[in-house]
């Protein structure tokens, strides 16, 4: 991970600014949705790690899906949430576009009422706190990592 | 376990069985008895209500945290309790009263009074609080320096207070000058707010008996309140709870004592009507 990203300095900014968007990323304003939902092209042009998605996938300041899905690839972390369905096989279940559709934005993707943060969209509730206005809970990469984490989930 | 609930509807019903043994899908089966008295933790929800059933925070906890409550001694909250009992006749202020002068025995006039909080009051114009109310008479009739929200004295005072009313039924006004709070309440408990685009309702309505990551999630009521949490190693303030759910889901909070968030804990104790004041609670 620290191997590519020293070698492009364009995404440790990224990371540094946790969610702000950065030159070759797509905005989110920009993404291109087919069937108003998926999304084929990626948001950056640099592939997915899935060792980098599988932290941001963990991580209770990132993804933290462990919150509310059961992951039985993770064993060594206790306590997984029980909000959504069990990730176990999804990398089988649905494409890549469907997968990205979903995690950038549930709520856009299948289920309006979804109680899925959307991680790569600008439509958050009112009251956001200063700090997180006008940025994505994950970057565009961050996004991308845990796409190529959840394919290996099959 | 390995497949996915929403898209196997057959084996729903066998995922219902075999989820206890996962986690706790929905309250337990405990009883709450404290000091020999039996305090109910389940009651039918208020008609026209959107939950069929209440039940209290507690039947959420595990066993350790829930025997800590079963017992006033082992109550980490009694020891602030102690002191507020010792503050009621402790004279304060430049008229020279303690609560004690005009109220005598708590045990029997505070008794019911945590139970109907949030209560209106005409010469404000607006609901007191618990915390208000008991400023107004440390300022306006003992001449007392008020006391902030989240002291050590409020908190004491607050769940001494709330004990005399234990194991008896919520029965805040909703009707009358309260409609229009208990509405705005209502409102602000169903808005999705904060960088996570959540509501007080997806977790503590649609969701409560699940788990979230290591929490199992309650309906959030407050019967309890001020409870005793070992997170925060004392106790604290429903609106200190308020405040922490919505940082949690990066909302900006609405101010401790502010209009928004009273009325919010009148809507939330609308909610929990008919559910036994357990004040102080043990939570983890
Ligand atoms: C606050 C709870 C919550 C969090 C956090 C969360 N999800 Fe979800 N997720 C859900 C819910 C609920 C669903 C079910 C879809 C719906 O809302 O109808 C879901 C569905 C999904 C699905 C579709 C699964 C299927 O089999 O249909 C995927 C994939 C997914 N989530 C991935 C993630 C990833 C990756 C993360 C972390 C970056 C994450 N989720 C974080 C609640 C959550
Ligand atoms: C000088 C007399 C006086 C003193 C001293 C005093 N109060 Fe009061 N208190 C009142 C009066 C009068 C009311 C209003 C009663 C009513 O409206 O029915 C009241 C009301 C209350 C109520 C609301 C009761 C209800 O039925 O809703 C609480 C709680 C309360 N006081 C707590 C305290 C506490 C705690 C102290 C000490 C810190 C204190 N009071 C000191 C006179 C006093
Ligand atoms: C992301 C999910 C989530 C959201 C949204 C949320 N809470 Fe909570 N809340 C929790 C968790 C987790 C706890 C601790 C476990 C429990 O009692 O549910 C909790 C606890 C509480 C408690 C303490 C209950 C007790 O018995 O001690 C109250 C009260 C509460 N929440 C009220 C609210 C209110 C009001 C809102 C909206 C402003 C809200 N919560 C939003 C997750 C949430």
């Amino acid at each position: 991970m620290f191997k590519r990203h020293a070698m492009l300095p364009v995404i440790v900014l990224a990371l540094c600014t946790a969610g702000a968007v950065s030159a070759g990323d797509i905005a989110p304003a920009d993404i291109e949705y087919k069937d108003g939902r998926w999304i084929e092209q990626p948001l950056t042009d640099v592939a997915g790690d899935p060792a980098a998605g599988r932290k941001v996938f963990v991580n209770r300041k990132l993804g933290n899906c462990l919150a509310c899905h059961v992951n039985s690839e993770i064993p060594e972390q206790p306590f997984h949430g029980e909000i959504g369905p069990s990730l176990d096989g999804v990398g089988g279940r649905y494409d890549m576009p469907m997968l990205r559709g979903m995690v950038v934005n549930m709520k856009n993707a299948l289920n309006p009422e979804s109680l899925m943060p959307g991680f790569y969209s600008l439509d958050n509730g009112s009251r956001t706190l200063e700090k997180f206005a006008g940025k994505t809970i994950l970057s565009a990469q961050q996004v991308e990592d845990v796409l190529a984490y959840l394919q290996t989930l099959k | 376990m390995t497949q996915n609930p929403l898209r196997v509807p057959a084996l729903i019903a066998g995922l219902a069985l075999l989820l206890p043994l996962a986690g706790q899908a929905g309250p337990d089966e405990n009883v709450l008895t404290i000091e020999d008295q039996t305090i109910g933790t389940d009651v039918p929800g208020p008609e026209g209500g959107p939950l069929d059933h209440l039940y209290s925070g507690w039947r959420f906890r595990t066993a350790e945290t829930q025997s800590l409550q079963t017992d006033d001694f082992e109550n980490p909250a009694f020891t602030a309790v102690d002191q507020a009992e010792e503050l009621w006749s402790t004279v304060d202020g430049a008229a020279e009263k303690s609560c004690e002068s005009c109220h005598d025995d708590a045990a029997t006039s505070m008794k019911g009074v945590r139970a109907a909080m949030p209560k209106w009051n005409a010469e404000l114009g607006k609901p007191h609080t618990l915390e208000t109310q008991v400023n107004q008479c440390r300022t306006d009739r003992m001449q007392a320096d008020p006391w902030k929200w989240e002291s050590g004295q409020m908190l004491g005072m607050t769940a001494y207070i709330g004990l005399q009313s234990r194991g008896m039924p919520v029965a805040v006004q909703t009707d009358g000058p309260m409609e229009s709070w208990i509405a705005k309440g209502k409102e602000i408990y169903y808005e999705r707010v904060g960088q996570l685009d959540m509501a007080c309702s997806n977790c503590h309505e649609a969701n409560y008996g699940k788990m979230i990551r290591a929490d199992h999630l309650s309906q959030g009521q407050i019967n309890g309140f001020p409870v005793y949490r070992l997170k925060w190693a004392g106790l604290g303030s429903i609106h200190r709870r308020f405040k922490g759910c919505m940082s949690n889901i990066r909302a900006e909070p609405y101010k401790v004592g502010s209009d928004e968030f009273i009325a919010l804990e009148a809507y939330v104790a609308s909610r929990g009507a008919g559910l036994s004041v357990e004040t102080p609670s043990v939570r983890n």
